[in-house]
């Protein structure tokens, strides 16, 4: 943890003073940019492994700089931005940024997502099954078992749930979603996906009306959050 | 003011071409039924089309009236259909038309002048009483928590005073609250600008009615803590096509405004339904319930209750009702019996048909 080092490009001064405490004192390096131009150079040479990226940059639209930059960019983007636009948002998942966060932010927030991402990036999911708390999920059986007992999910229902499982922590949007489980045909057809995320809701948590494994990005997306256990 | 919209809403070319009009027509008619009526009657007719001038320009008015006068000449003067202007009680009757009808131009385009100006001036002073009651709440209620936010910083920032850990904990939760509540005025401020800017684009998308309310009550947490909050969802699965982030901001003030203005232990009930194609939303609350001669004031941009104690813009209401109205949706409000509030809110939306539920 101590040699990561993460690239925050915001011109705003306060924000990044912010972020430097918040993240040095998570045990982080820093590295700083105020400007898009600067933010890319330093993305060239530092060996930065992740970037916190700002979209208002006063020299060039943020979107334009996350697509310059995934052209060869491979460890994760997070957008922080006052924007609460949700095409933003989409646009931005789109373009390459593994996750988002929009100003006000809490730190303790930002620092889960920064694990998370950070974890996404270096673990492989190339596991035969996963154990949850009130579930396990075997892949090599295609079956789901809570309570130590198989439960019957749909065909459907199961992929959906594998998708999420295999993209913890990270936003998925509709369109993806629906292209990934129904196909390119469906990506506007969302109402399926409510549909069916209100069904594994009610098999998996606890409180379907407080999930805790399938979160609600609204406007946006899902995000799967769950500890794995041994 | 009619007039002068009305004036406004008339091309200028076809300003002229109607005066054309109405004068062929008028000395039509009148000369169809010439043999019946003496030739005064006539030049009354004929002047009665000076009516149509009040929404007309002075110039396209005195043309007209130059029409008329000629009209006039050519048919009900024997010799007809030829111009005598050699007789002097003919020249007298058009001058007389001509100086009729630019008197009557001139007072009118004034008449017009005036009101266009006392419209203007009445727009502009509602604009300048809206930003002066903005100001004086924004002063207040943006400073407030400002105030906290410096007070608690410069104490924690002193370096000769020692100040207790709890303390310290308890200052710096201040300058938390303080800050969520400014973001929230702040919030309230941008919806407000949005729906006066007019430029709100609705953003419709599928949306699960339940999982919404409960994701507004879970955010409400705090807030609710001491209420008894009850949802009802009257259809198995309620997906409707609708702009969530409006909805979720309406019902977001009126659960919080139910929860702030309640005592303890008030009840609060969310009923949602889809009927005739309507989205229904109702919220209710067992609480004192608004004054009656409030009622009417209540969704009124910085209404705040005469006996409330509790801290507002008076914004709530007021962008509640815009977020409904600009999806074509309704809002009632009625007293609850014995004592409280009900909120009816009514928006048209498509809805998920129940057979694309069931899985295969």
């Amino acid at each position: 943890m101590n040699n990561t080092e993460i690239l925050v490009i915001d011109d705003e001064i306060q924000i990044r003073k912010l972020l430097e405490i918040t993240l040095q004192s998570s045990g982080y390096g820093v590295v700083k940019a105020n400007t898009a131009k600067e933010g890319l150079a330093a993305a060239a040479v530092s060996t930065s492994d992740l970037i916190i990226l700002d979209l208002g940059l006063p020299d060039e639209n943020g979107q334009i700089v996350l697509k310059k930059l995934r052209e060869w960019y491979v460890k994760p983007v997070i957008i922080l931005s006052v924007k609460n636009n949700e095409d933003d948002i989409v646009s931005a998942l789109d373009n390459g940024a593994n996750d988002y966060l929009i100003k006000p932010f809490r730190t303790a927030e930002l620092l889960a997502r920064i694990r998370s991402v950070l974890r996404n990036s270096t673990v492989s999911q190339d596991v035969p099954a996963i154990k949850y708390e009130d579930f396990e999920i075997n892949f090599s059986t295609r079956s789901i078992i809570m309570n130590n007992a198989p439960v019957k999910f749909t065909t459907t229902q199961y992929e959906l749930l594998t998708l999420f499982v295999k993209n913890e922590g990270k936003v998925l949007t509709h369109q993806y979603i629906l292209g990934e489980i129904w196909g390119a045909d469906y990506i506007t057809q969302s109402q399926y996906l409510r549909v069916f995320v209100a069904q594994l809701r009610k098999k998996i948590e606890k409180n379907p009306n407080k999930p805790t494994y399938i979160i609600t990005e609204s406007g946006v997306g899902y995000r799967f959050v769950a500890k794995e256990i041994e | 003011m009619n007039s002068f919209t009305l004036q406004n809403s008339i091309n200028k070319k076809y300003q002229y071409l109607l005066s054309l009009l109405i004068i062929i027509i008028l000395s039509t008619i009148i000369f169809i039924f010439y043999n019946y009526i003496a030739y005064e009657v006539s030049f009354i007719l004929l002047f009665s089309a000076l009516y149509i001038y009040i929404f007309l320009d002075i110039f396209p008015a005195i043309v007209a009236t130059i029409l008329a006068g000629m009209a006039w000449d050519l048919l009900f003067f024997k010799p007809h259909f030829l111009f005598d202007l050699h007789k002097i009680e003919n020249v007298i009757t058009i001058l007389v038309l001509f100086i009729i009808g630019l008197i009557n131009g001139i007072i009118i385009t004034k008449i017009k002048k005036i009101k266009k100006r006392q419209f203007v001036e009445r727009s502009l002073g509602q604009t300048v009483k809206f930003y002066d009651t903005l100001l004086n709440s924004l002063s207040h209620e943006l400073r407030t928590p400002i105030s906290v936010i410096v007070g608690a910083t410069d104490n924690l920032l002193q370096q000769d005073i020692k100040i207790s850990d709890s303390d310290k904990n308890n200052l710096l939760q201040e300058i938390s609250i303080a800050s969520l509540r400014l973001n929230r005025q702040v919030e309230n401020l941008l919806n407000t600008s949005r729906l006066q800017s007019g430029f709100l684009q609705l953003k419709k998308d599928w949306c699960d009615i339940n999982e919404l309310i409960h994701h507004i009550i879970f955010q409400l947490t705090d807030q609710l803590k001491d209420h008894v909050v009850n949802v009802s969802i009257k259809k198995d699965s309620l997906v409707v096509k609708i702009d969530h982030g409006l909805i979720e901001q309406v019902l977001f003030n009126l659960i919080n405004n139910a929860a702030q203005h309640t005592a303890v232990h008030s009840v609060i009930s969310i009923v949602a339904d889809y009927i005739d194609e309507k989205l229904v939303l109702i919220i209710e609350d067992n609480g004192k319930g608004f004054p009656a001669e409030e009622i009417n004031q209540v969704f009124n941009k910085f209404y705040r209750s005469q006996n409330s104690t509790t801290v507002g813009l008076g914004l709530g209401l007021s962008i509640v009702k815009g977020f409904v109205e600009v999806q074509d949706g309704s809002i009632e409000l009625h007293r609850s019996i014995p004592t409280g509030t009900i909120f009816i809110i009514k928006i048209p939306a498509e809805s998920i048909s129940p057979k694309t539920t069931e899985d295969e």
